[in-house]
Formats: structure tokens, C-alpha cells, sequence
């Protein structure tokens, strides 16, 4: 009986909000936008090469041979024109989509796992573990992580990958080879460095849902602090988790870009919007279509999903009112 | 406040070893080190270049070896140094924060290199702030106190704008407009007042952004609380109740993110460096990272990592004379 009434009662908070988040006429912008850009980049490329017979990869055997450039400029058959190498920088661009938004969802979700649990495990144990727990995010805080970053890619890359990554983008990649196992090593870089706002965040609502009653009766029913905490306390803090989560992603696919434009990040035969917006930048002043159609595609997205996750913010969390 | 600071102060020596260590394990784990290349040197001279540079101890030796020379050690009888800081207490010669020689800038001291190109950074990095700051505050103001009008909206919307585009895509469309285009600006390199302004507003765009909002979130927050309300109960005027009480609790928020966005302006500065050919440090860094030139990587993360520590300290310092009722403990 009481079940029932809390099912329907949680359907009511997310209907709430659903409601609250369509009103807010820049979010539902945001949120057509993310969602053609993730079909488009889906389905894009098979319709690519079904209507023109183009492929991200593919060089005209002509290109080269009589004609002096390869770069040709937007037209009908090539609408973001080509690249240096005349491919169609088009087909490029929805490939190199799938890998920037790849990386920003999978680090997402690996500082997902890892905030979501730190925070919760010291918001529920409390006391002096929690105390430790967190003085170790502050820490971590200080430190320049971007630093570390760019040495823990450039040190483990290419060829000194370790060798679990290796087998695990062998596994779930396909075909493995280097580019591969690089942008594996990318989900785990960037996740392990964006998820200390998350456990903040989730420290602080475990503290405040950890004394109320429902906590108490799963105790009281005994159901042990591993399932208290990750059956009741967790899905009970999801709204401030998914709005950060929306937030994390944009920031992690910048942060991708900013790699891959020092060539670190991801590498060919591999493409992002970073990598092709770097290769963009050496041909600037003669051919600007290679940076722009990349970069301003790449913008965009994360403008629609900084959008989506304010909104989302304002729907789920009223009560926060951090920028 | 006094033991504060103090305490504080303490608590940046063994982050900063932790850091270094952290680094320096990160390049001692991976396989390969800065003599490999694509040949495969013959044993004997692989021998002599491990000798050489003391990589033939045990590897707790040279880690103690390493931490002596960048913290503070004591000379051994005749041993001559040119680098990091020397003075002598009775007897024995003290030497501090020497980081060694760079391994690919034959003959180059690390301190010798960071100082020589730190000043391009820094300049780029405190002018980008500034400018953040002025024009982030005053459009996140005027967003505040015109809640909700076509100026509010239009100033959020370039500022969410200014969030999405990344800085490597910006700096070049600057280039190819102001540069290329109108001829206004030189394009690249280091010379006077001209050609920083391309670079420092590509790097402080982002920053202006977040500053924005920042601001407009604090003040409109501020604005409604109980001792603004006193303060026009008393009868100030308007631009005083705004600037000396709203504006004091309103730019919190922005006080507590100049430690992030210190540490994202060191980060931005290697891309602004790349893109307008800078000769900073950013630059270098990648380079050494690169080249795994081992002293470099570790003198330029515990400089740049003690730097942002002082001015998290000097930001929580802060705290007290901009919101009085923060007391320090």
C-alpha cells in the first residue's frame, strides 16, 4: 500500500519537473539540438556514403594528380567542403562527433561511478572517515590537474598504453590499434579528474537524507549500508546527479578538444572536432571552411547542452542557486 | 587569522611533495625513458647514459636523490653548483630548490629556463584576469539589476556563447578577422601593446563568461537579503547600497573561482601560446612533456602547482575583509 503511494508521488516529482523544463524555452532548444546531433551523428555517415559515396576516410584517386589543392570549398556535393586530403569534411565531421561525444558520455560516466560512490560512501559513514575522505578531494582540488593529465596521456600513449586498456578497447573497439586504445585512455583520464564537484555534491544531500525515516525503517528492515546507500540514499539524490552530469559533459568535451588540439588526445586515423579543428588551424588563412564548419559544429553542442543542463538545474533543483 | 595563514602555509609543503612525487612517478612508471628512440642503442652506451645520470641506483635512491635536490639538501665537501639557492650555516652549504639541468636544452638549468620564459605567460595570464574581471563584473551587474530585460537575456546568452566556444577556435577566427581580414592587429609573435590584445581576450573569454554569471547568480542573491534591505531602510542612495554592501557579498562567488580559473589560465596560455607563437612556458611544458625531459616536467609542475596553492591561500585570506561575518578559526 505505502509503495503505491510513493510511486506516485516520485512520478509526480519527475513529471514536475519534465513540465518546469519545457517551459524554459532555451532548454528545449538545447535539447532538439543534442538530439539531432546525436541521431546525426549516428545515422549521418551510412547516409553519406549511400547518397554520394563518400566515407570519412575515403581520398579521390584524382585529387592530386593533375590538380594542385585538395581543399575544396563548400558545395553541392561536398557541404562542409574538404579537407587537405580531399575527403569530405562533412562525413568527417559526423565521425569525429561520434568520438567527442563517445569520450564526453563514457568520462561522464566513469566520474560518475567514481563521485557518486566516494561521495556517498563518506556522507554516510561520516565522522572522522568522511572527514579524511574529503580533506583528500580538497586536495586534489589544489592540485593542477590539467598538468597531470597531459603528462599521464603523453607518458601512457602511444605505444606504453597499458595493457589493460588495451584488451579493453580491444574488447568493446573492435579492430585493436593504437588510436583506439588512446581514446580509452582518454575516458579514464578525463572521468578520474571531473568527479570531485560530483562527490561534493552528493556528500552534501547524503548528509541531509541519511536521518530521515526512510533510512531508518531499511535499517530497522535490515538491509545492509551498501544497499542503504546505493537502493535508497542514491536514487533519492539522482536530481542534483543528473544535473551535474549534464554540466560535466560539455566541460569533459572541451577539455578532450583541448587535448587532442595539442595532440594529445585523440589521434589518426581517429578524428574529434578537437583533432580536426587543430588541422583546421594550419590552413587558416587559405582555407577557413576546415576550421570553422568543425569548431563552430563543435560549439554549437556544447552551447545546446550547457543550455539543457541549466534548465535542467532550474527543473530539478530549484532550491540551489549556485550560477 | 595570524595561525590561520600559518597553518595554511605549512599545509602547501607536502602537497607540493605530493605533487612533484606523483609526477615524477608518473614518468618513472611508463615504459621507455628520454634516451629511446626509434634505434635501439647498443648495451654499452645504454650503460654509460644510465650511469651518467645516476639511473642505475635502486629507485628509492634516486627518488631521495631527486627530493633532496628540488626541497633542500646539504654539499658534500667540494661539490660545486651554479643552480637553485645556496647559503651556509656554519660549515656546511646549504642548497635549495635546484631542479638540475634540462635533458634536451644541453647546458640549461631548469630555474635558468622557467625564469626565462615564465614572464610571457604570467603577463598574458594577469592581463587576461584583469580584463575578465572588469568586464564579467560589470555585465554580470547590469544583468542583476535589469533582471529579466533584453539587456539581461542578451548579455547571458554571449556569455553562455563565450562558455561554449573552445579558445583554440576563437584565437584563430580573431586572427583571420582583425589579422587577415581588417589588418588592424598583427597576427602572431611578441613585441608591444598590439600584439597582446588578440591573445588576451581570446584567453579570457571563457573567464569573462563564468565571471558574468557568477556575479549576476551572487548579486542577485545578495540584493535580496535582509541587510541590503537595512541598508536602504537608512537612507543611502542606490549606487552606494549597490557598490559598498551588494557588491561585497555579490562577488563571493567570483573571489572563490580565482583559484580554478588561475589554474585554467595556466592551462589556456599553452593553446594562446600555441596558436599566436608565444614563447611561454605553457609551450615549453609541452614540449618537455614530450621529450619526458624529466627535471623540466617536475620544476615546471611544482612551480606552477606552489603558485596556484599561494593563491588559493591569498583568496581564502580574502574571505574575512570581503564578508565580515566569515571568521577564521
Amino acid at each position: 500500500m505505502t509503495e503505491n503511494v510513493e510511486i506516485v508521488k516520485g512520478a509526480s516529482l519527475w513529471g514536475d519537473a519534465w513540465k518546469r523544463l519545457l517551459k524554459n524555452k532555451l532548454a528545449v532548444f538545447g535539447l532538439i539540438v543534442i538530439s539531432i546531433m546525436v541521431i546525426a551523428v549516428i545515422i549521418g555517415p551510412a547516409i553519406i556514403r549511400w547518397t554520394t559515396g563518400f566515407t570519412p576516410d575515403y581520398i579521390p584517386s584524382d585529387v592530386g594528380s593533375g590538380e594542385l589543392v585538395s581543399s575544396f570549398p563548400p558545395s553541392m556535393t561536398h557541404p562542409m567542403g574538404t579537407d587537405d586530403q580531399g575527403r569530405d569534411l562533412l562525413a568527417r565531421v559526423l565521425q569525429g562527433g561520434r568520438i567527442s561525444l563517445t569520450v564526453g558520455i563514457i568520462s561522464t560516466f566513469v566520474s560518475l561511478l567514481v563521485g557518486v560512490s566516494y561521495g556517498a560512501i563518506a556522507g554516510f559513514l561520516g565522522g572522522r572517515i568522511d572527514n579524511l575522505m574529503m580533506r583528500i578531494v580538497d586536495i586534489i582540488y589544489a592540485i593542477p590537474y590539467i598538468l597531470i593529465v597531459i603528462v599521464l596521456l603523453s607518458v601512457f600513449g602511444g605505444p606504453n598504453t597499458p595493457n589493460w586498456i588495451q584488451s579493453l578497447s580491444e574488447t568493446f573497439g573492435g579492430a585493436g590499434n593504437q588510436g583506439m586504445s588512446q581514446i580509452f585512455l582518454l575516458f579514464f583520464a578525463l572521468g578520474l579528474v571531473s568527479w570531485l564537484t560530483m562527490a561534493r555534491v552528493v556528500r552534501g544531500q547524503v548528509l541531509s537524507l541519511k536521518n530521515q525515516e526512510f533510512v531508518l525503517a531499511a535499517r530497522a528492515t535490515g538491509v545492509s549500508s551498501f544497499g542503504i546507500i546505493f537502493r535508497h540514499l542514491v536514487p533519492n539524490a539522482l536530481g542534483p546527479v543528473i544535473v551535474y552530469a549534464t554540466l560535466t559533459v560539455p566541460s569533459v568535451m572541451l577539455t578532450e578538444a583541448f587535448l587532442s588540439f595539442l595532440g594529445l588526445g585523440v589521434q589518426a586515423p581517429y578524428a574529434s572536432w578537437g583533432s580536426l579543428a587543430s588541422d583546421g588551424i594550419k590552413n587558416i588563412s587559405i582555407f577557413p571552411w576546415q576550421l570553422i564548419f568543425p569548431g563552430v559544429t563543435m560549439a554549437l553542442t556544447l552551447f545546446s547542452l550547457n543550455f539543457l543542463g541549466d534548465g535542467l538545474r532550474d527543473a530539478l533543483d530549484p532550491q540551489t542557486r549556485k550560477f | 587569522m595570524l595561525s590561520f595563514i600559518l597553518k595554511r602555509l605549512f599545509i602547501i609543503i607536502p602537497m607540493a611533495l605530493l605533487v612533484i612525487t606523483l609526477t615524477w612517478a608518473l614518468i618513472r612508471i611508463a615504459p621507455g625513458s628520454f634516451y629511446s628512440g626509434e634505434k635501439q642503442l647498443p648495451p654499452a652506451i645504454e650503460e654509460n647514459i644510465k650511469k651518467k645520470y645516476g639511473l642505475d641506483k635502486p629507485w628509492y635512491s634516486q627518488y631521495l636523490l631527486m627530493l633532496g635536490n628540488v626541497t633542500c639538501r646539504t654539499l658534500a665537501e667540494g661539490e660545486v653548483t651554479k643552480n637553485g639557492l645556496q647559503f651556509s650555516i656554519g660549515q656546511t652549504t646549504v642548497k635549495c630548490f635546484d631542479f638540475g639541468d634540462s635533458l634536451k636544452y644541453q647546458g640549461q638549468s631548469v630555474n635558468e629556463i622557467i625564469r626565462r620564459h615564465l614572464p610571457y605567460s604570467v603577463t598574458l595570464g594577469i592581463l587576461a584576469y584583469l580584463l575578465a574581471l572588469v568586464i564579467g563584473l560589470a555585465a554580470g551587474i547590469i544583468a542583476a539589476l535589469k533582471q529579466n530585460s533584453p539587456l539581461d537575456y542578451g548579455s547571458m546568452a554571449l556569455a553562455m556563447l563565450g562558455l561554449s566556444l573552445p579558445n583554440f577556435v576563437l584565437g584563430p577566427i580573431l586572427v583571420l578577422v582583425f589579422a587577415l581580414g581588417l589588418h588592424w592587429l598583427p597576427p602572431a609573435r611578441w613585441g608591444n601593446l598590439s600584439n597582446v590584445i588578440l591573445p588576451v581576450i581570446t584567453l579570457a573569454a571563457i573567464y569573462m563568461a563564468y565571471i558574468a554569471r557568477l556575479t549576476r547568480a551572487g548579486m542577485l542573491e545578495v540584493m535580496r537579503s535582509d541587510y541590503i534591505r537595512t541598508a536602504r531602510a537608512k537612507g543611502l542612495n542606490e549606487t552606494t547600497v549597490l557598490l559598498k554592501h551588494g557588491l561585497r557579498g555579490g562577488i563571493i562567488p567570483v573571489v572563490s573561482f580565482t583559484g580554478p580559473a588561475l589554474a585554467g589560465l595556466l592551462a589556456g596560455t599553452v593553446v594562446v601560446e600555441k596558436v599566436f607563437a608565444i614563447p611561454g612556458l605553457g609551450n615549453i611544458f609541452i614540449q618537455a612533456v614530450l621529450n619526458r625531459d624529466e627535471p623540466l616536467i617536475l620544476g615546471i609542475v611544482a612551480f606552477l602547482s606552489i603558485l596556484i596553492m599561494i593563491f588559493n591561500l591569498a583568496v581564502d585570506i580574502s574571505y574575512g575583509f570581503l564578508d565580515p561575518r566569515i571568521r577564521y578559526e
